[in-house]
C-alpha cells in the first residue's frame, strides 16, 4: 500500500506543474477582485484556457494519441486534476464532452465522426452536451420520448423535449437520446444521435433554480432535421451505446469527488473560525461524523483509482460516494447556517449557494432512491422488484399509463 | 498510488480466516453470556503458530516487523466472527514497547507469544484539553492517567493510578502504557511510557463481564505498583493510543461485514406476499445504508493502515475517522440485522443479538466512538486555523 507517486508518476507530476507555472497567467481569472463579470467573456476565456491546457497535453489525458489524447491512464488524469487545482487556475469547461461524450464517440462512433468532431472538442473549439435527460426520463432513463422518424432519403426528424442540459446556452453538439422504435420494448427503440445546437427547430431555455441562477437548460426540439450520419453507435443500439457514457460519469465521478469542494477541511475552517462553536460538543460532533465519512469518500477515489490502474472497471457502487458526499454537505450546510445564523443565508455568502444548490444535486446522475436500488441489485445481489415494463412495447406501456392516470 | 493488498497481505488475511474457521466462535460467546465463560475457546495458542504476538514487533526482536495495516487484517478476521482473542491490548502494548530499547528485553517472550502484554489505555490530549487522561468506571467524565515518581530509561518508578475497562488486561503478564512521572521541576508531569509485570505487589486486576462475554476487560488497580520507565517517544505513546482505535475500527468493520452477509442471505431467501423480502426497496434501501458506512469504513482502514507510518501527522485524525465510521456503521449493522430478520432477530437464539452486543459495549470502551468523532472535529479544525 502507498500513497506516493512511483518514479514515472513522479516525472509526470513534474512535467505538469511546471507547464502550469509556466502558463498560469495565461489562465482565465474567475474569482478574487479582477475576475472576469461577462458571462460571454468568461465562456470565451475559458474556452481559449481548453484549448491550451489541450496543446500542454493536461486536457485529454485518457484519450489515445490518435485522438489528440495522451494515451495516458487514469493516474495520470488524477495528477494533472491535481495539479491544475494546486494551481489554482480553472480546469477544462467542457468536463462533460471530454470526459464522458468524447469517449462514448471514441467506443461507438464512425471514423468520419471522430475525425470530425473529437478534435474541436477535444480544444474547446466546440463545447458539447448530453441530451439524455427529460421531464418523463430521469432515473427511467430508457423511458426517453423524444422521437426521431427516419424519412425516406435516410436523414432524421427529430421532436421532443430535453432538460437538466448543462452547458446547452453555449453549446455547438449535443449527443442525444430519441426513440426510434416505439413498437418494441423500451430499451430497443432507441439510437444515438448528434445533434448540431444551431439547427433550425432546436430552442434553448435556461432553467432556473432555487439559488435563483440558471445552471441548466431546457432544450426543445421541433421538426429538426438530422442527416443520416447522425447516427452513433447504430440504429437501435442506443441503450447500450447510452450506457458506455454512464460507465464514464461513474468513473468522473468516482475520481473527481472532491472537485465537487465538498470536502472535510473547507467545513472544518467554517467552524473553527467561530470560537463558541469551536468548542461546542455539539457542534464538534455532528462535524466529526460529516468530515469522516468526507475523508473516507477521499480513499474510496485511491481504492477506485487502484482498482482503474489493474484495468477494472467501476462498477454502480461508486455511487455509494455520491450519496456520502451530498448528504455530508448538505449536513454542513445545515450546521454551518446553525452556527452563522441566518448571516450564512447572505445574498452572496457560499455557504447561501451550497444550501440551495445541493437538494437538486441529490437528484443529478440518478437519484439516491435509484441509486440505492441499482447498488442494492448489482452489488448486493438482491432480487428487484417486479417490473411492469418488461417485454412490452414501449407504445404499449405509454398508452397503459395513460389508461391508468 | 496503490492501495491494492499487497500478496504477503492476502495470504495474511485468508490464514487468519482459516484459522478462526476451526473454532466455533458464535457458538462460544452465547454459552459464555449464559454464564459458561469457560465455553470460550483459548484461540491464543493458535495465534502463536499464527505469529500474531509479534506481528508489531521488530525482527530483530523475533517479531514480523509488520505495520499497524497488516494487524489491521487479522483484527477484521476476528471481528468477522466475533472471536474472543486477546491480541488488541497486546499490540497497542508491543508497538510502544518495540521503540523502547528500555523495554527491549521484554520483546522476544512477547513476539514469541509466550508472554502476553495488554495496553493501559491512557488517551493523549487534543485541541482542547491539555491531559493525558483515562476511562472512569462510571460515566463519561475522563479521569487523570496514573503517575509516578521519578526514574531514568530502565529503572524502576513507583507508579499509583486507576483504569477502567482494560482490554484484554485478565491474565496478561505485562501491562504497558503511560504514566505521568516527576520531573527535577515538579510532580506528575512527563508523560511517559512505563512497563508492569502484573505478579508484582500493587497491581490488582479486577475481570470485569460486560454486556459482550468475548471482550475480555478489567479495571486495573495500581498502588504504588513497581514499573520500568521506558524511552519510548512521546509520539509512541500517543500512536499506541490511535492504533488501538484503527485496531477496534479494524475489528469492527469485520463484524459489520459478517452482519450483512447473513442479513442479505435472509433478504433473499425469506418471502412475504409472494415476493423476496429484498426485493422490497424498505429493505433494500437500509441494506445499501450497511453496505455504504461499511465501504466507508473500508477506506478509512486504508487511510489509518497507512498513515501510522506514511503519514504520521495524519495518523490521529485517520485512525479517529475510522473508529468513528466503523462504530455507526456497527451500529447500523447490527440494528439492520435484527430488523431485516425480523423478530427471530431479537432472539437469543439468534446471532444477531451478539453483532447487537458486540456494538454495544465497543463504541463505548477506550474513550468512545463518541471520543473518536470528537477528536476528528478537533484535528481538522486546528489544521483549519493553522494553515
Amino acid at each position: 500500500m502507498d500513497l506516493d507517486d512511483t518514479p514515472q508518476q513522479a516525472a509526470h507530476r513534474a512535467q505538469v506543474r511546471s507547464w502550469l507555472e509556466e502558463h498560469a497567467s495565461e489562465a482565465p481569472v474567475l474569482n478574487g477582485p479582477d475576475a472576469l463579470q461577462d458571462e460571454q467573456e468568461i465562456i470565451a476565456a475559458r474556452r481559449a484556457w481548453q484549448g491550451k491546457l489541450a496543446e500542454g497535453g493536461l486536457a485529454g489525458v485518457t484519450w489515445p494519441k490518435e485522438f489528440g489524447g495522451q494515451g495516458q491512464g487514469p493516474i495520470e488524469q488524477v495528477i494533472c486534476s491535481q495539479e491544475i487545482a494546486r494551481a489554482k487556475v480553472p480546469g477544462i469547461l467542457d468536463a462533460i464532452g471530454v470526459g464522458m461524450l468524447g469517449p462514448t464517440i471514441i467506443a461507438h462512433g464512425t471514423d468520419e465522426q471522430k475525425s470530425r468532431y473529437l478534435g474541436p472538442m477535444l480544444h474547446g473549439d466546440e463545447v458539447w452536451c448530453q441530451l439524455f435527460s427529460e421531464p418523463a426520463a430521469g432515473s427511467d432513463l430508457a423511458a426517453v420520448q423524444s422521437r426521431a422518424r427516419r424519412a425516406d432519403d435516410g436523414s432524421w426528424r427529430l421532436n421532443g423535449q430535453k432538460v437538466w442540459t448543462t452547458n446547452a446556452q453555449f453549446a455547438s453538439y449535443g449527443l442525444l437520446l430519441a426513440r426510434t422504435d416505439p413498437d418494441v420494448p423500451k430499451h430497443k427503440g432507441l439510437t444515438m444521435f448528434i445533434v448540431p445546437m444551431d439547427a433550425p427547430g432546436v430552442t434553448v431555455r435556461g432553467l432556473r433554480q432555487i439559488s435563483g441562477e440558471a445552471e441548466f437548460n431546457e432544450v426543445f426540439f421541433d421538426d429538426v432535421a438530422l442527416d443520416a450520419d447522425a447516427v452513433v453507435g447504430g440504429e437501435g443500439n442506443g441503450w447500450a451505446t447510452a450506457l458506455t457514457t454512464l460507465m464514464f460519469e461513474r468513473v468522473t465521478i468516482g475520481l473527481g469527488s472532491e472537485g465537487l469542494g465538498y470536502n472535510s477541511n473547507r467545513f472544518a475552517h467554517a467552524i473553527a473560525t467561530n470560537e463558541d462553536a469551536r468548542r461546542d460538543p455539539e457542534v464538534r460532533h455532528v462535524l466529526g461524523e460529516i468530515a469522516s465519512e468526507l475523508l473516507a469518500v477521499r480513499f474510496t477515489g485511491y481504492r477506485t483509482l487502484t482498482a482503474l490502474q489493474k484495468g477494472q472497471v467501476p462498477g454502480p457502487e461508486a455511487g455509494l460516494a455520491k450519496i456520502t458526499i451530498v448528504n455530508g454537505a448538505i449536513r454542513a450546510g445545515e450546521l454551518i447556517a446553525d452556527v452563522q445564523g441566518p448571516d450564512a443565508l447572505g445574498k452572496d455568502s457560499e455557504w447561501a449557494y451550497m444550501i440551495s444548490f445541493l437538494p437538486g444535486l441529490k437528484s443529478a446522475g440518478g437519484t439516491e432512491e435509484i441509486l440505492r436500488n441499482t447498488i442494492g441489485e448489482r452489488v448486493l445481489g438482491l432480487p428487484p422488484a417486479p417490473r411492469l415494463d418488461k417485454g412490452i412495447p414501449f407504445s404499449e406501456l405509454r398508452s397503459k399509463e395513460a389508461a391508468a392516470a | 498510488m496503490n492501495l491494492a493488498l499487497s500478496d504477503e497481505q492476502v495470504l495474511l488475511r485468508e490464514a487468519a480466516r482459516g484459522a478462526l474457521s476451526r473454532f466455533k466462535t458464535l457458538e462460544a460467546a452465547r454459552e459464555a453470556l449464559d454464564g459458561h465463560e469457560d465455553a470460550l475457546p483459548d484461540l491464543w495458542p493458535m495465534a502463536r503458530e499464527a505469529g500474531w504476538p509479534g506481528l508489531l514487533i521488530d525482527e530483530e526482536h523475533g517479531g514480523a516487523g509488520l505495520d499497524a495495516f497488516d494487524a489491521m487484517l487479522v483484527l477484521g478476521e476476528c471481528g468477522r466472527v466475533l472471536a474472543s482473542i486477546k491480541l488488541l491490548g497486546h499490540l497497542a502494548a508491543t508497538a510502544i514497547l518495540n521503540e523502547a530499547p528500555a523495554g527491549a528485553s521484554l520483546l522476544a517472550d512477547l513476539a514469541s507469544g509466550e508472554q502476553r502484554a495488554a495496553y493501559l489505555p491512557v488517551k493523549p490530549p487534543d485541541d482542547l484539553a491539555q491531559e493525558w487522561t483515562v476511562d472512569a468506571r462510571v460515566g463519561s467524565k475522563r479521569e487523570p492517567a496514573p503517575s509516578g515518581g521519578r526514574g531514568a530509561p530502565g529503572e524502576q518508578v513507583r507508579v499509583s493510578g486507576e483504569l477502567a475497562f482494560v482490554p484484554d488486561a485478565p491474565g496478561a503478564d505485562v501491562l504497558v502504557g503511560v504514566a505521568m512521572l516527576d520531573t527535577p521541576q515538579g510532580t506528575g508531569g512527563e508523560p511517559t511510557g512505563v512497563a508492569i509485570e502484573t505478579s508484582a505487589d500493587g497491581v490488582e486486576v479486577e475481570p470485569i463481564m460486560r454486556y459482550d462475554a468475548t471482550r475480555s476487560l478489567a479495571h486495573v488497580s495500581l498502588k504504588e505498583a513497581p514499573a520500568t520507565v521506558l524511552d519510548a517517544p512521546q509520539s509512541s505513546l500517543a500512536a499506541a493510543w490511535h492504533l488501538a482505535q484503527a485496531l477496534l475500527a479494524a475489528e469492527s468493520v469485520g463484524s459489520v461485514e459478517t452482519a450483512l452477509d447473513v442479513s442479505l442471505g435472509y433478504a433473499k431467501e425469506r418471502h412475504t406476499f409472494g415476493r423476496p423480502i429484498g426485493s422490497y426497496q424498505a429493505i433494500k434501501h437500509s441494506l445499501t445504508e450497511v453496505l455504504r458506512q461499511l465501504d466507508n469504513g473500508r477506506s478509512l482502514l486504508y487511510y489509518a493502515g497507512w498513515s501510522r507510518r506514511g503519514g504520521p501527522d495524519e495518523f490521529a485524525l485517520a485512525a479517529s475517522a475510522a473508529r468513528s465510521v466503523a462504530g455507526r456503521a456497527l451500529d447500523q449493522a447490527a440494528r439492520t440485522m435484527i430488523s431485516v430478520h425480523g423478530g427471530i432477530g431479537a432472539t437469543w437464539e439468534h446471532d444477531a443479538p451478539l453483532y447487537f452486543r458486540r456494538a454495544q459495549l465497543t463504541r463505548r470502551l477506550l474513550g468512545g466512538t463518541h471520543g473518536a468523532t470528537d477528536r476528528v472535529a478537533g484535528e481538522l479544525m486546528t489544521a483549519a486555523t493553522a494553515a
